[in-house]
């Protein structure tokens, strides 16, 4: 546990593994190689490897018209852009002809930082989950980030993989068996679940040991396939705790603290604490005092769990 | 506020000694900031001070003030250029540039038009800012204003395509009151802009687009005033200035640096930068 890693070191290394094994696979960037790390790919295979310039939406059409041509397009850029920028691209020219084209931008949340609120993304999950056939994946540590763009390649049809720049604690190792739309329980408990995804699965982990300290047992879910949502592991673990906390560095609006309670609303309704960024944009600052800011904290989701079980 | 001098060259120390100033605080928010885009700011300086200590008109103690000329940094990685050229407007105190990044701070990594004075629109995503800039454009010439509208743009950012349909949209509905600026610097992140995708020839394109050009030196501050002059001459088109610059001009070790583009100065590196900038004139 003591290294730590952005999901977004993960991307150029897999790409370069993906490269390696299958001459299909093309690289699209738009300007920010560097960053999303697309460049490690670049220089391994750079016949295989297009700058767009900065323009997304030329970036993910074109991704569209090379999957015609039976390439597995990966794209660059920041999940602001891709997402936000794109986001008829994806949605018409990717995602309704069902094309082969893989969305893995980075510094998606407000993670990013300093940049402030124009470059932090809390509606990419949103944004990507009411498209129709859009598989979402938001992996929590550097290794289930490697293994979700591994399989994202095996995929036949649009995938979106979040990707961040924050260093995160590892949960997960290089033999994790990465199952799309698997749920997975990390800690098992009695009184209270907690789905996470991203960045606040580490989290909800520490909060899961402070709780067992208050004599409070969390259950701990690590929701990294957001779409499609793993129904039975989520309706089983609300049946058996009766009580759900999610949390994720993503609008309350939208992302899976609105998926969690979409489908325990019609399947097993039980009381849900949505943690999340409260409908309101980022703003400049470092990562840990954002986190603070917002709301986003380990503490944050022990006190949404306490609240929940009236303590 | 317009400096009225009838001096000409007293007119250009003026503003070079402000672009001076300027650079040096570039140099010192992002040294204390620890993050930010020091290579977009420098080779802004020159134009971003004649627009604000000779061409335009505003009242800093009224920023919203109708009558005010505009300034759209559609390139808005380059805040820290803004900001110095607004504090040394006096819009807000000199000391809040130390803020900038700061989580409690009105100076955000990208422009924010509700928490800094003076600051015409938020900006951050590339293109946008210049379409801003059209639609204010607009709306001066349904009011039938006098104000004019001066929008940045990148070289790097004149691959969104939405520059450039704003650009046809502008010469379409003859706006003679906005003049855009093109940072041309040949840098963008990933590399040389011609290298990545090519803008060239920038000039005819934006001619064929239907706008007035002028091509200058971006760090000559004559002929930036001379370029701003002509615009003023121009009726029923857009001009469009095509300034030829340097990405981190007037410190040796950023200049032409691509990695410059987004890295902060080290506290070294923040005495030098200063110490050159120093070297080369007077402050204003
Ligand atoms: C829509 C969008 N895409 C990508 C970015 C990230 N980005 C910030 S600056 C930059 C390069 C801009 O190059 P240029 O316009 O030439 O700026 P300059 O050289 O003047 O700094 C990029 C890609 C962004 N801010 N907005
Ligand atoms: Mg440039």
């Amino acid at each position: 546990m003591s290294e730590k890693r952005a999901t977004r070191e993960a991307y150029g290394e897999t790409l370069i593994e993906l490269g390696r094994a299958n001459p299909n696979i093309v690289v699209l960037e738009a300007d920010l190689a560097k960053s999303t790390t697309t460049i490690k790919f670049k220089k391994e295979f750079p016949d295989r490897f297009f700058d767009c310039g900065v323009a997304e939406q030329n970036m993910m059409a074109m991704a569209a018209g090379l999957a015609t041509t039976g390439k597995i397009c990966f794209t660059g850029s920041f999940a602001m852009f891709a997402t936000g920028r794109a986001f008829e691209q994806v949605r018409n020219t990717i995602a309704y002809p069902s094309l082969n084209v893989k969305i893995c931008p980075t510094h998606a949340g407000i993670t990013v930082g300093a940049d402030g609120g124009s470059h932090q993304t809390i509606e990419d999950i949103a944004l990507m989950r009411v498209i129709p056939g859009m598989t979402v994946i938001v992996p929590a540590d550097y290794y289930e980030a490697k293994k979700a763009i591994a399989k994202a390649a095996e995929i036949d049809g649009p995938v979106y993989v979040r990707l961040g720049r924050a260093t995160l604690p590892m949960i997960f190792d290089e033999d994790y068996d990465f199952v799309p739309g698997k749920a997975i329980v990390l800690k098992q408990g009695t009184d209270v679940t907690i789905f996470a995804t991203g960045i606040m699965v580490s989290s909800s982990l520490v909060a899961a040991e402070n709780l067992a300290k208050a004599g409070i047992s969390a259950e701990v879910i690590n929701i990294s396939t957001i779409k499609p949502l793993d129904d039975n592991a989520i309706i089983e673990s609300a049946v058996k705790t009766g009580r759900v906390v999610v949390a994720e560095e993503h609008s309350i609006i939208g992302g899976l603290g609105s998926a969690v309670a979409e489908l325990l609303c019609e399947k097993h309704p039980v009381p849900v604490a949505r943690v999340g960024i409260k409908d309101v944009f980022g703003r400049s600052g470092e990562p840990a005092e954002l986190l603070k800011y917002y709301g986003l904290t380990d503490e944050d989701i022990s006190q949404a769990a306490k609240g929940l079980l009236g303590k | 506020m317009t400096t009225h001098t009838t001096d000409k060259q007293a007119t250009v120390s003026l503003v070079e000694a402000k672009a001076r100033t300027i650079r040096t605080r570039i140099i010192n928010m992002l040294g204390a900031a620890g993050s930010g885009h020091p290579g977009g700011s420098l080779s802004a300086a020159d134009i971003v001070a004649t627009l604000y200590f000779h061409e335009m008109n505003y009242n800093a103690a009224e920023p919203r003030w109708p009558g005010r000329d505009r300034f759209v940094l559609s390139k808005g990685h380059a805040a820290p250029v803004l900001y110095a050229a607004l504090a040394e407007s006096g819009y807000f105190p000199r000391e809040d540039l130390a803020t900038l990044r700061k989580i409690d701070s009105h100076l955000q990594g990208h422009p924010d038009m509700n928490k800094t004075p003076g600051v015409e629109i938020s900006t951050g995503s590339l293109g946008m800012g210049f379409s801003a800039a059209v639609g204010m454009a607009l709306g001066l010439k349904i009011d039938k204003s006098e104000s004019r509208v001066y929008t940045l743009i990148g070289d790097g950012e004149s691959q969104e395509g939405i520059i450039w349909e704003a650009g046809m949209f502008a010469a379409q509905h003859k706006l003679d009151n906005l003049v855009g600026i093109v940072d041309y610097n040949n840098l963008q992140i990933d590399g040389h802009v011609s290298d990545i995708v090519d803008i060239r020839p920038v000039a005819a394109k934006w001619s064929a687009f239907g706008w007035h050009t002028i091509e200058i030196d971006g760090h000559k501050v004559e002929q930036i005033i001379g370029a701003l002059n002509e615009a003023k001459s121009i009726k029923g088109k857009p001009t469009m200035i095509i300034a030829n610059t340097v990405k981190g001009k007037n410190v040796t070790f950023m200049e032409g640096q691509v990695d410059f583009h987004g890295k902060a100065p080290s506290k070294d590196e923040v005495a030098q930068a200063c110490g050159e900038i120093e070297a080369s004139g007077p402050l204003g």
